[in-house]
């Protein structure tokens, strides 16, 4: 399920010895690093008290607040097509409905995606009061910060590759 | 009393955490490891003991921060603090900016062009390079993102080199990552 390829590569598409295929291979370690930390935030050896499709969800929704299609599609794809839990939760029309603990996750996702400078302490007493713990919310907080610096990321790259 | 800190400033303030960090006693072999944490090396900050929750991407973190704001060739070393001073106003990460914008200062001994940046963000009146450089950081930092192609034109008109590009896009692209930790995870202090 998931992809081991490079995601930006393949998001990008940058033509392989184009001028900007050589830029991107000068930081080869960078992008290297990326790929590996994406592994660690979508698909973590030990998720901790957040699972892979719902982190695979969050980083849906991250995708469409940043209204790229493109990433959106690839952690779309990411849940699996079976888990209606999954694509509900990357519904941004949702907002976890009656689930404490989702609903609060989720709004903390749209949050820190959308609106980091609004964020304040308030925003992570609301977490702790529906039951996430310290660990969970320090992961919760390093995919969406991830996956906002990886649609960047591509998003840049994108600009260059479309460069006259 | 210490007071939160909501102004920009070049003052670096101290960085008080929201959740609790890392009891290093209870920390496991893989922590202590991504920690770099050995008997004659045992400070560690808050901010990392914070992010040592998450040790799995916390071992990336540092090589990855190391190699896109210090690797070797296309943009500078100042260029690149200003990709993440423009990302920190955006997303209001009043620590991060002090951090990186007082770098700037310290690299070029000028206080100028901070000053004209906090102060009035893309209105600032400087340089065409160093404008073109931040006015991109700062949109590509927006949510969704609002670089355009005459953002990128405007690079490419200032003489960056694409390796200068790419060096940009991943400084403030990095910035949109760390500000969405140290801003939410805790707040900048000072008396």
């Amino acid at each position: 399920m998931l992809q081991l390829e490079d995601v930006i590569a393949t998001i990008t598409g940058i033509d392989r010895g184009s001028a900007l295929a050589e830029a991107v291979n000068g930081r080869a370690d960078i992008m290297s690093l990326t790929q590996q930390t994406y592994v660690a935030a979508l698909h973590p050896t030990d998720p901790g008290g957040l699972s892979y499709v719902e982190r695979a969800a969050f980083a849906c929704r991250i995708s469409v607040l940043n209204s790229d299609r493109e990433f959106e599609a690839h952690f779309h794809n990411l849940i699996g097509e079976n888990d209606a839990s999954g694509a509900r939760i990357a519904d941004i029309g949702f907002d976890g409905g009656d689930d404490v603990r989702l609903s609060a996750l989720i709004r903390h996702v749209d949050l820190v995606a959308q609106n980091p400078k609004n964020a304040t302490e308030g925003d992570i007493k609301r977490l702790q009061a529906a039951g996430v713990s310290d660990a969970d919310i320090v992961r919760l907080s390093e995919l969406v910060a991830f996956v906002s610096y990886q649609i960047r990321v591509a998003a840049g790259l994108r600009l260059m590759r479309d460069l006259a | 009393m210490k007071k939160t800190v909501h102004e920009f400033t070049t003052k670096i303030p101290e960085w008080k955490p929201y959740v609790a960090p890392l009891d290093l006693s209870q920390a496991t072999p893989e922590q202590l490891e991504a920690l770099k944490v050995t008997p004659s090396n045992t400070k560690v900050s808050d901010y990392v003991l914070v992010l040592a929750h998450d040790v799995e991407t916390l071992q990336h973190r540092t090589p990855l921060f190391n190699g896109i704001m210090y690797n070797r060739g296309g943009l500078s070393r100042a260029e690149r603090e200003i990709g993440a001073v423009a990302a920190s106003i955006v997303n209001r990460c009043v620590y991060c900016a002090a951090v990186h914008a007082s770098r700037y200062n310290q690299l070029t001994k000028s206080e100028t062009v901070v000053d004209a940046l906090f102060a009035v963000g893309m209105d600032a009146q400087i340089e065409p390079r160093l404008k073109a450089i931040f006015n991109f950081a700062f949109n590509l930092s927006k949510c969704p993102p609002e670089a355009n192609d005459k953002d990128m034109q405007a690079l490419v008109d200032a003489g960056l080199s694409k390796e200068e590009i790419l060096d940009l896009i991943l400084s403030s692209s990095l910035f949109g990552w760390a500000n969405r930790l140290m801003h939410t995870l805790g707040e900048p202090l000072s008396d």
